[in-house]
Order: structure tokens, then C-alpha cells, then sequence
């Protein structure tokens, strides 16, 4: 139910928001890097896809996409990090934390906090998979 | 936006005649039960009248009837009750044993798990089979010379499966006898949690077999915060609550009149409709499965296919979780319930599904739909007009 807007049960509006209409899901087929996170057997699994371009020497985040099979909030904190991510150089991607993805929604409920921790690991292993393959190369 | 109601068996509205035979004992019969002036004789007139209503009902002695809160307290009773009643008869040569199953209501199994870690005490949780039915060999082979109850409920709350009461009551009857030729004095008892079955299923206790039997007021339209244990009389017990002697000595507090009067008009009611209703409930549900695995495929019914509870439809739909359907279902109007982890703040997924042998990948997305009377065909139509849209975009996003 719509409670004029002031979200659904443990979530607010922007969680739900972002949990009903996600932004930037999808595969990247010639991704830079991939982050796979979580297990189905806990009942979340993420896959963060990203494409890296330089761009006046810095490497930039030009793309991201998300797959996620979890609940609500493991659907919207992909969504978040997706749109908090894309545009950052790899630097500043890495900093993204969990709790900057949770405030970035308006906060989470208390037991669903983990899921913000599922989508800045499955950024930062995305980047860290990415720095391999470039390091690789060099 | 129209709402509609398919969680009948977490709780049921109150029915508005029930309703009705409730109001006089709120304000203006208010008298308490004990009192022996004139407005006490009038609530425990009330009082008396539902209890042989009910006994009528379950085919028993009116003393055998202990009203109290509900489900939960029931469930209390006819564990921890027998256990005092075994300490308080010097019962006890050894530590004490009770069967239960693994699919059982947490009102049972942390009521049991609690003795077990307090007590020296024995338990046994019985598996079932992939459908949700005891295994009755198992049960009966689990069964010692220190058990003192067997509690199997009669039809399962997730999944709808009726167990085998009277095949069960058949097996402890044997034991009784045995273990009187033995000369072993513990009694051994049989107890169902009837919570789900009340509204739909014959509760005629001597059919049954059964030494207790639990029922919820609310699961059947009848008011929240009521309910009773059945007793047969000689059952060794103890009170859980004492004071002053309500209830047969069993459960003190004053009594809920209108609460009581609401569960007995409710029971009486599902019991008289059960057939009517099951058929037309029953075929709601059909309708709905049927039509459900033709629109989507990657889905499976849980429970037994046949030996089920007429109103629940529990299904695992593959490679999407519990919540974030139940949530989109919401945002279309719909109620509904799951199994799946995320949805039970504990994050642990469902016990049950996890006994029927269901990998925790699938129980993440369980789906369970409860009909009720006041459900049409038009609501099950718009069901399955908005479901397969969810489960084509949750699927679409999913990493699995």
C-alpha cells in the first residue's frame, strides 16, 4: 500500500523507490570488473558488473550494472551504489562504504543493515577484480 | 486501491455476528464469573453456555475445557502441565521424554527446547517427508519407557498438510496398554495443536483419540487473544498460571466472557460450515494453482497434494525471494506470506520447508496464500493477472 509516501512497513519511500523501479540493472558482456557477492543459501546473492575508462589520466567508473537475487533491501542498496558509484573514479568508488549507501536510502531497517554491506563489497571486489586485471597487463 | 486478503492463516477478521453476540459483555453484562450476585450469574451463565457449546462441538464433558488466550498458551499447557504433574506425583526415575515433530508451531518446539535447556530432559523432533507427513514408524519406534507425550499437530500452519492424528492416537493407546502390563506407572499422553485445523476439520475429540487438543479463536473469525485446551479427564496435569481457580483449577484469571462467547459462536459456526466452506475454498485454491503453474513456470507446490488443509496454497518460486514478492504483491493491493529469511527478522528461513528437505535456495522463495470465506474468483483473477508480471521483473533482476 501507498502510505502517501511515507514508504511500506520497515522502509521508507526512497527504498522502496529504488527497490520497485531499480536503476542500472542488467550485464555488462565486456565488463572491467565483476564483484560476486553473497550465497543463495543465505538468500542474497549480488553481481556488480563495471566498466572502467581513463579519462585525463584518471580511471573513471564510466558504467555499472547490477543482477541481485535478494529482499528489498539487497534490490535497493544495488540500485543506490549503482547510482553513487557511476562518474567516481576508482579511488573514490573504493571508499564507498556501507554505511554511505544506507544514508545515501535514508537508513535501513536494523536487521536489513547487511544488505548495504552486501553492495559496497560486491563494488569493491568489482575494483579490486578490475586492478587485477590491469596489474596483470602491466 | 481495493485490498484484498489471502493471509487467512495467520489471523481472520472477526465475524460481524460473532461480533454481535460478543457486545452485550463488554459493557453492559460485565459482571465477573466468580461473583455470586446477580451480574456475576449472568457472565457465568454466558460463561457456561459457551462451554457446553463447545463441548458439543468437540464431542466432550464441558469440565474438559480449559478457555484461555489462545494458541500459544494451549501449547504451554499441554507440555509444561503433564511434565509438573509428573514431578508433583513422583513420577520420575529418570529424565523425562517428549516426541514432537520438526514442522511444529515455535509454540511448541521452544516450549519443548526450553524444558530441554533447563531440565534434564529428553526430546525427540520426528522428521517427516518431502510432502510434510510424520512418519508413523519413526514415531512409534522413537517411543520409551520415560516418554511422557507425543504432541503432533493435526494440520501443518505453512504448508497445510494434515497429519495422521488417529493413526497417532492408535499407536500411543498400544503403548498405554504395554506399559500398564509392564507395570510402568508413567502415563503417556497424545496431544495436537488443532491452531490450523479448527476451521475446516472434524475436532470431535473422541474420533480423534486425541488426551489434549489446542485451538486459536482467531483462526476461524472468531476474536484475537482467545482460545482453549481440551483435557481429557485423568490426565495428569498441572496449572501453568495460578490464583484463584478458574478453569478447573488450571488456568486462573478472571475470565474473558466476551472473548469466550465470541470463540464458542465462531467455532460453532466454522464447525457447521466446514463442508460447505472447504468445497468452496478448496476450489478457490485449485483454481489458483492450476492457473499459477500454467503462467509461470519454475514453480513448486509445497505440502501433500491432496492430505492438505482446504485454504493454503504454499508454493517455492524459483530464483526470486520471499519478500520482495510479498512487498510487490502489497503495492498491488494483495496479502499474502513467505517462508523466506529475509521476511522473518530472525533471518533464519523456514523451519518447516527446511524440514520437508526443500534446499534453503528454494525456501528463500516461499509464497504462501491462505484463503477464507469472504474470497472470490474475481480476487483470485486479479491475483494471477498481476503475479507473473513480478515474478518476469524480479527474475529479470535476479543475479541467480
Amino acid at each position: 500500500m501507498k502510505k502517501d509516501n511515507k514508504g511500506f512497513g520497515p522502509y521508507n519511500q526512497k527504498v522502496i523507490d529504488h527497490f520497485t523501479n531499480p536503476h542500472n540493472y542488467g550485464v555488462i558482456e565486456d565488463a572491467s570488473g565483476v564483484g560476486s557477492v553473497g550465497n543463495p543459501v543465505c538468500g542474497d546473492m549480488m553481481k556488480l558488473y563495471i566498466k572502467v575508462e581513463k579519462k585525463a589520466g584518471k580511471e573513471i567508473i564510466t558504467d555499472i550494472k547490477f543482477k541481485t537475487f535478494g529482499c528489498a533491501a539487497a534490490i535497493a542498496t544495488s540500485s543506490m551504489i549503482t547510482d553513487m558509484a557511476v562518474g567516481m573514479t576508482i579511488e573514490e568508488a573504493k571508499k564507498l562504504t556501507r554505511k554511505d549507501v544506507s544514508s545515501q536510502l535514508g537508513g535501513l531497517p536494523p536487521v536489513k543493515e547487511h544488505c548495504s554491506n552486501l553492495a559496497a563489497d560486491a563494488l569493491h571486489k568489482a575494483i579490486s577484480e578490475y586492478e587485477d586485471k590491469r596489474n596483470s597487463k602491466l | 486501491m481495493k485490498r484484498i486478503y489471502f493471509d487467512h492463516a495467520a489471523t481472520t477478521a472477526l465475524d460481524k455476528d460473532v461480533l454481535g453476540k460478543m457486545k452485550p459483555y463488554f459493557s453492559d453484562k460485565f459482571g465477573n464469573a466468580s461473583s455470586l450476585h446477580a451480574f456475576g450469574q449472568e457472565a457465568k451463565a454466558a460463561l457456561d453456555e459457551s462451554r457446553q457449546k463447545v463441548a458439543n462441538i468437540l464431542n466432550c464433558d464441558p469440565l474438559e475445557i480449559i478457555f484461555n488466550s489462545g494458541g500459544t498458551e494451549s501449547d504451554n499447557l499441554a507440555i509444561k502441565g503433564p511434565v509438573l504433574a509428573a514431578f508433583r506425583d513422583k513420577l520420575i526415575s529418570k529424565p523425562l521424554h517428549i516426541i514432537t515433530t520438526k514442522i511444529e508451531h515455535p509454540a511448541i518446539l521452544k516450549t519443548v527446547k526450553q524444558l530441554e535447556k533447563l531440565f534434564d530432559f529428553e526430546a525427540t523432533y520426528a522428521d517427516v517427508d518431502v510432502n510434510g507427513l510424520v512418519n508413523l514408524s519413526q514415531l512409534e519406534s522413537e517411543i520409551k519407557d520415560n516418554t511422557i507425550l507425543i504432541s503432533v499437530m493435526y494440520a501443518n500452519n505453512e504448508v497445510g498438510t494434515i497429519e495422521p492424528i488417529v493413526e497417532i492416537s492408535k499407536i500411543v493407546e498400544k503403548h498405554r496398554e504395554k506399559r500398564q502390563d509392564n507395570g510402568n506407572n508413567l502415563p503417556i499422553y497424545f496431544h495436537a495443536d488443532a491452531v490450523q485445523a479448527a476451521g475446516y476439520l472434524d475436532v470431535d475429540v473422541k474420533k480423534l483419540g486425541v488426551d489434549m487438543l489446542s485451538i486459536s479463536g482467531h483462526k476461524f473469525y472468531g476474536p484475537k487473544g482467545t482460545g482453549l485446551l481440551y483435557i481429557k479427564k485423568g490426565t495428569g496435569i498441572e496449572a501453568l498460571s495460578t490464583g484463584g481457580g478458574h478453569e478447573n483449577g488450571l488456568r486462573a484469571g478472571t475470565e474473558n466472557i466476551s472473548g469466550i462467547v465470541g470463540l464458542a459462536a465462531a467455532l460453532k459456526s466454522a464447525q457447521e460450515n466446514k463442508e460447505m466452506e472447504s468445497k468452496k475454498v478448496s476450489g478457490l485454491r485449485d483454481y489458483l494453482t492450476q492457473n499459477l503453474m500454467k503462467k509461470i513456470d519454475g514453480v513448486i507446490l509445497t505440502g501433500h497434494p491432496e492430505i492438505r488443509l482446504p485454504n493454503i496454497a504454499s508454493f517455492l518460486i524459483d530464483r526470486i525471494e520471499g519478500e520482495s514478492m510479498l512487498i510487490k504483491l502489497d503495492l498491488k493491493g494483495i496479502a499474502v506470506s513467505t517462508g523466506s529469511a529475509c521476511s522473518s527478522g530472525s533471518l533464519e528461513p523456514s523451519h518447516v520447508l527446511k524440514a520437508l528437505n526443500y534446499p534453503p535456495e528454494k525456501i528463500h522463495g516461499s509464497l504462501r496464500i491462505s484463503l477464507g470465506k469472504e474470497n472470490t474468483k474475481e480476487e483470485v483473477d486479479y491475483f494471477l493477472e498481476v503475479f507473473p508480471e513480478i515474478v518476469y521483473k524480479l527474475r529479470e533482476i535476479s543475479a541467480l
